[in-house]
């Protein structure tokens, strides 16, 4: 079905992603699926939390879903791709498994990270986190572009980022470099409004993230509406894999819970402007009733859906809280790679461990 | 907020007194950091600081510490003294050429014409299923220079009396709080409730007499060394438990005293082993008097040498707990 998005604003661009795209009815329920794994999967972590099954910190995604899935649906798996802590979702675009997941919660040896790394630190191929420390993933995105290009294997990197990273000066550096040496990076700032518990405009001085990046093209764009995001991705791919350097795209998406699990979310934003976005932009029920009144779908068939995803996540939730902790014997291992077996010192002096490789 | 005159107080609480007596006292003294004013703080440390002193005392600041970091010691210089909060200092890695480079080393550097009164200060440490780059702990690191003062208080008392003497302090006090201690309730003693109760830095304390061995540790782990001393006390072991309260400068002289009485040695932190702060006791009991009468070689406990995994079974294990504390001392007495 054809389909009329809204425009994007554009730096230093002479041309913008299209407005006419085609969406299948099988990209449609696809997309659809993804999304509302996504949200079904963040609110049982939520859920999870609260009964102290998962612990440590917690950044939950809903709201965003339109941003990772329409960001996937553009690029390749072999493309490349890294985050910040707000990790969960893109954990699962890149084909991390919701069982996997929510393992790596629970902290048990059938993780994603086998237990060790937690919220913050899922990997899978060619997805280099989930990264805990504001800012830092985006010259290591960078890093993986330059790889891409150095390889000469057509990949390119995207590096994600939020509105409050968006102001540290490893980035500003990392555009500099990127752009210096016009490397297929696709820098993503997925702007939800507050960096924690402060608003963009007590951060930033200028909140056109977009703009940030100066001499690097730029597109802001609708991250509620999982098209927009395609298309934008689609066109700043294209524009990566022609050698013409990297570019930087705003998504201008909410989240629903706070920073994280500690914070309600509701000392620095009003239950009312979480409702209305909730209640108008919601984005899988902008996709929903796009496919609705444009006979993609019918009520039952998405609703099929509904259940069949509330399965899944009941499943990887039993999974999740049965699986056993990672044994003892796991400890110290993973300290280097690729070598051979080393002691490692226990709490005292006579406590000596093993760490393989 | 009311003052600090209960008796039954947490450290959180206690840190929140000891700027917000300093704020009063100095004009020059402000406190800036991620989610200080607005938010209240991260771990609610400053509530209420923010609706007392307003914007041009309680700052939030962008997430940017190299960028805060360096402005907050280039105030300083000029006159000013900032408290510098680091949200953990994990996140001071961003901006430790500023603490270092700008701030420890200028006053040398100047020949004694540029001083720079700064505290930074934040939680330090392990916390709890935080995973790996937010449980390290910097007191090796920071004590390792030269310039700079390192505080790291244990319980409430230590909290406010050391956080005013940093504050009052006219060099750069890196101030290391520990966020499992926040909500821990202590009995405050009668002249902690003053406006003017400090503790003077570069000080340790024995909060425990003992004769067969000493323990000496900082944070959160003089409980943990308390609890085991309870514990072995029962089997007839007695021992010694120094509160270091600062990391630098070290108050050798105390640990010395306690090791020429005891004649044992166990240090317990839970920072890595290599390089860290029992090491540095290790080594500097070697180079004095009280080497002569160790009757057996110190004993470090430490951190497992490895990062911080985040399943529950892996962290408990990978921190020193009260079992091998206990352990630990009774095979350095052979016991």
């Amino acid at each position: 079905v054809l389909l009329n998005l809204t425009k994007c604003d554009i730096h230093k661009l002479d041309e913008a992603p299209a407005t006419e795209v085609v969406m299948t009815r099988d990209e449609g329920l696809q997309y659809y699926r993804t999304m509302q794994t996504m949200r079904r999967m963040e609110l049982k972590a939520d859920q999870l939390y609260k009964q102290k099954i998962i612990r440590g910190f917690c950044h939950l995604y809903d709201g965003q879903e339109a941003c990772a899935v329409g960001i996937e649906a553009a690029i390749n798996l072999t493309d490349h791709l890294i985050t910040a802590y707000r990790a969960h979702g893109y954990t699962l675009t890149r084909g991390g498994t919701v069982r996997e997941i929510m393992a790596e919660l629970t902290g048990r040896r059938g993780g994603i990270a086998k237990g060790k790394g937690g919220s913050m630190h899922m990997y899978s191929k060619n997805f280099y986190g989930g990264n805990g420390i504001v800012g830092a993933q985006v010259p290591l995105g960078a890093g993986v572009a330059l790889a891409c290009k150095y390889f000469g294997n057509n990949e390119l990197c995207v590096s994600l980022y939020g509105d409050g990273a968006a102001n540290q000066g490893q980035i500003f550096e990392t555009y500099n470099m990127a752009a210096l040496w016009k490397l297929p990076a696709i820098f993503i700032c997925e702007n939800n409004r507050y960096g924690m518990g402060t608003s963009v405009e007590r951060a930033a001085a200028s909140t056109d993230y977009y703009k940030r990046g100066d001499f690097i093209p730029g597109l802001r764009v609708d991250g509620m509406d999982i098209l927009c995001v395609r298309e934008a991705t689609r066109f700043a791919a294209e524009h990566c894999r022609s050698g013409k350097g990297p570019i930087l795209m705003e998504l201008q998406t909410y989240r629903y819970h706070g920073h994280s699990m500690s914070d309600p979310g509701v000392s620095y934003r009003t239950r009312e402007e979480i409702q209305e976005v909730r209640g108008k932009s919601d984005p899988i029920s902008l996709l929903k009733d796009r496919m609705l009144s444009n006979n993609m779908a019918s009520v039952e068939e998405l609703k099929e859906i509904d259940v069949s995803v509330r399965k899944e996540i009941e499943d990887a939730a039993q999974f999740a809280t049965t699986d056993p902790e990672p044994p003892l014997e796991d400890l110290c291992n993973h300290i280097f790679y690729n070598d051979p077996p080393l002691e490692v010192r226990g709490t005292n002096p006579w406590t000596k461990l093993k760490s393989v490789s | 907020m009311g003052d600090s005159s209960g008796s039954v107080l947490t450290a959180a609480l206690l840190c929140f007194f000891a700027m917000d007596e300093e704020l009063e006292r100095d004009e020059r003294v402000f406190l800036l950091g991620e989610e200080v004013a607005q938010y209240d703080g991260a771990y609610k440390v400053s509530r209420g600081l923010w609706k007392k002193y307003g914007d041009k005392r309680i700052i939030d600041t962008p997430i940017t510490e190299m960028g805060f970091t360096g402005i907050a010691v280039g105030a300083a210089m000029a006159g000013l003294r900032p408290i510098c909060e680091f949200m953990t200092f994990n996140f001071s890695m961003q901006a430790i050429d500023q603490v270092i480079n700008s701030a420890a080393k200028t006053y040398y550097m100047s020949a004694g014409l540029q001083s720079v009164p700064i505290v930074f200060r934040g939680p330090n440490g392990a916390s709890a299923g935080v995973a790996a780059q937010h449980s390290q702990c910097f007191a090796a690191w920071y004590g390792h220079c030269p310039g700079l003062k390192v505080v790291s208080p244990w319980n409430a008392e230590d909290a406010k009396g050391l956080l005013k003497s940093a504050i009052r302090d006219d060099n750069p006090v890196v101030f290391l709080e520990n966020e499992l201690m926040y909500g821990v309730p202590f009995e405050m003693s009668e002249e902690s409730q003053s406006k003017d109760f400090t503790i003077p830095i570069g000080k340790a304390k024995v909060e425990r007499q003992g004769t067969h061995v000493t323990m000496v540790t900082h944070s959160r782990y003089v409980s943990h060394c308390l609890d085991a001393a309870a514990v072995l006390a029962k089997e007839g072991i007695e021992c010694e438990v120094i509160n270091l309260r600062t990391i630098r400068p070290l108050d050798v002289d105390c640990i010395e005293t306690s090791v020429m009485k005891t004649n044992h040695l166990v240090t317990v932190e839970g920072g890595w082993p290599q390089f860290g702060v029992g090491a540095e006791i290790c080594a500097r009991v070697m180079e004095g008097p009280a080497f002569n009468y160790l009757d057996a070689p110190a004993t470090r406990v430490t951190g497992v040498d490895i990062p911080m995994p985040y399943a529950k079974i892996l962290e408990d294990n990978s921190l020193p707990q009260i079992k091998d504390i206990i352990f630990s001392v009774k095979k350095t007495l052979n016991v």
